[in-house]
């Protein structure tokens, strides 16, 4: 499709790592003559002709930019997942800033193209949910806050862009959690910590998405069309206990309270991130998405299943194996004599 | 001789990890030591190389969280000691479970501790050679540890998005559509047949397509005769029913252990709903008419079952 091949491509959220990573995969692309990269600070990496503007997606100078450059297509990762930004200021970019973005492309006619980085988180996490959502399922328990909350008022926004300037095509993905060598998220925070706190009588069904395969979804839904709503995750599921005997970190099962103010205490007096009230609901119930739309849509797999995204990352970051199993191979290794 | 090598070769070649151990299986021995001491020996290997494979996570689960191995090796041997030993189950009709196809088996629900459906696993690995996929409760998955125990044998929450996937997939989905309406029903009510629900497994299975096998547990009342409910402390609890038995609560947690009775579980003949196109989940009244209808074969199954089985405790 030429007439819709991206041309002029804005994305937000540049100097954070997805959005310096998809930033620097399409500056690559020969196809696409300019790419604009918006955030409130200026990047860590080199973006290559990335230009770089420093703007706030929440004030009117997003509206300036889409218009003086002839933007058709903007790629918006500015949802903020982590708690380190303090939360009401992490509303205000995910919530207000989305509407800014969205009032500015509904204006702008040269506008073609619009894909929405949205999170799994959408879809809550709670004992009545169905073992598998697809993009159709509702939450059983719908999210009653944190970025969770925000990303669903960001899809409601989204869609009513959809409703009001149907000539776009509006790709949203719902991600499970990134995983990878490269990737800093509360998730990984947790993942390395020394011993990790799991949420006693409870062991989630988790799923992760590479963050090459992240990126590459994110590139191929920008230079081609694919309107609509997709999960992306890895194929395959790991349990949480699973997840970390493979990445050999010892592991203390403590009731959710303690493990909340655990990581209050942690985050007051460690520069620890803490556990937000989604991530403690995540490690409890879990959350398996399906992902056979996008599959189907775009006739790809991920790189990476669940379990070689896990193993990715351990490789780049974990210890060896764990204390019992170097025990448990001794074991093995001595001859046994009865 | 050449039977102690053969069977020493066959050990390294089962247990991978254990490289040490085949010297020593192959070492000639005392003749007629080394058939003794193999079997241990590769029990032993075996038995390591699961326990490595559980420390490493080097396992694999699908995307209900069943973990077939844990399954087999865990879980199942701790219900089946009660099965055989305790509950002496007979079956009856397993030649009406289709093989290697999917189908919805609905069951009676009784006995105050849905003990019944772990019964109707053992009996459907063991017996079937197959993962019997039965859908719980959400109470289920709130309860620590039940929860995730549940999904890692294969169990999963009653909705019809999970049924409509496992049967799509060719499971045996079991389904109980009494609830707890049945599971928790007074002694005095034991095999009446409660209302089944809604009628949803109905409309689940015309949807899959797959025939329905009526399922008759007769024995799971009597483990723990519920002579009275406490309300408020189930209420104060937010569980669907505090009971009272004659061993519970008086006796503490001996009052839990269940009373040995006979069990037999027969499988009926399967419904087929070839009859009937997708379109009809749609439609209520045959949606119901369905529902009375397996209602009833299950309710006859029990009382014939029960007559054969004779007295309880036997």
């Amino acid at each position: 499709m030429p007439s819709a091949a991206a041309r002029v491509v804005l994305v937000t959220g540049v100097s954070r790592f997805l959005g310096a990573r998809v930033a620097n995969t399409l500056q690559a692309d020969p196809g696409i003559e300019r790419v604009i990269g918006v955030d409130t600070v200026p990047p860590t990496m080199s973006l290559g002709r990335t230009e770089f503007v420093r703007v706030d997606i929440r004030t009117p100078g997003i509206a300036k930019i889409i218009a003086s450059a002839e933007v058709d297509t903007v790629v918006h990762l500015n949802l903020v997942t982590s708690p380190a930004a303090s939360r009401s200021k992490a509303k205000e970019l995910n919530v207000i800033g989305t509407m800014q973005l969205l009032a500015a492309c509904q204006r702008s006619p040269d506008m073609r193209k619009l894909v929405v980085r949205s999170s799994a988180a959408v879809y809550g996490s709670s004992p009545r949910d169905p073992a598998v959502f697809t993009e159709r399922d509702e939450p059983a328990e719908a999210p009653s806050g944190g970025y969770a909350k925000d990303a669903v008022e960001v899809e409601g926004y989204v869609r009513g862009l959809v409703r009001r300037r149907s000539d776009l095509a509006v790709s949203v993905l719902r991600f499970a959690n990134f995983l990878g060598p490269g990737v800093d998220s509360p998730l990984t925070r947790y993942l390395r910590l020394p011993v990790v706190p799991t949420v006693l009588g409870f062991d989630p069904r988790l799923q992760f998405v590479h963050e090459d395969d992240g990126v590459e979804v994110l590139r191929r839904m920008t230079v081609e069309d694919h309107p609509g709503c997709y999960n992306v995750a890895g194929d395959g599921v790991l349990l949480l206990s699973q997840a970390l005997r493979r990445a050999g970190r010892p592991s203390v099962p403590m009731p959710a309270q303690s493990i909340a103010a655990f990581g209050d205490l942690g985050r007051r007096f460690a520069g620890l991130s803490g556990f937000s009230p989604e991530l403690l609901r995540w490690l409890t119930y879990g959350r398996v998405l399906d992902t056979a739309a996008l599959a189907d849509e775009l006739a790809w797999r991920p790189k990476y299943s669940s379990e070689a995204a896990l193993a990715d990352f351990v490789s780049v970051r974990g210890p060896g194996p764990g204390a019992p199993l170097r025990l448990l191979d001794r074991l093995i290794a001595t001859p046994v004599r009865d | 001789m050449t039977n102690a090598q053969e069977s020493g070769g066959e050990g390294a070649r089962v247990i991978p990890l254990t490289p040490p151990h085949r010297p020593a299986a192959a070492v000639p021995g005392p003749p007629g030591g080394a058939p003794d001491r193999d079997p241990l020996e590769r029990r032993v290997a075996a038995g390591l190389a699961f326990l490595r494979r559980r420390l490493q996570g080097d396992y694999e689960v699908d995307e209900f969280g069943f973990d077939p191995e844990l399954n087999s090796a865990v879980l199942l041997p701790v219900a089946r000691a009660l099965y055989e030993h305790w509950f002496r189950v007979e079956l009856s009709g397993l030649e009406n479970v289709p093989a290697g196809t999917g189908a919805l088996l609905v069951a009676n629900h009784s006995g105050t501790i849905p003990i019944d459906g772990v019964m109707l696993s053992v009996a459907v690995h063991d017996h079937l050679h197959r993962d019997l996929r039965l859908l719980g409760a959400d109470l289920v998955y709130q309860v620590p540890l039940l929860g995730h125990l549940a999904r890692k044998a294969g169990h999963t929450l009653a909705c019809p998005a999970d049924a409509a996937r496992l049967l799509g997939k060719g499971e045996l989905v079991g389904v109980f559509p009494e609830g707890f309406k049945g599971v928790g029903k007074p002694y005095a009510d034991r095999y009446k047949l409660q209302r089944f629900g809604r009628g949803g497994f109905v409309g689940t299975a015309l949807r899959a397509g797959v025939p329905i096998v009526p399922v008759a547990i007769v024995g799971a009342e009597e483990i723990y005769p519920k002579i009275a409910d406490l309300k408020p402390l189930a209420r104060l609890l937010g569980l669907p029913y505090f009971p009272v038995t004659p061993t519970f609560p008086w006796l503490g947690p001996a009052g839990l252990v269940p009373l040995p009775s006979k069990w037999v579980i027969r499988f009926g003949e399967p419904i087929p709903l070839d009859g009937y196109d997708t379109a009809s989940a749609d439609d209520p009244m045959t949606v119901f008419n369905l529902t009375d209808h397996v209602r009833e074969t299950v309710q006859q199954m029990l009382y014939d079952t029960l007559l054969r089985r004779g007295p309880a405790f036997v």
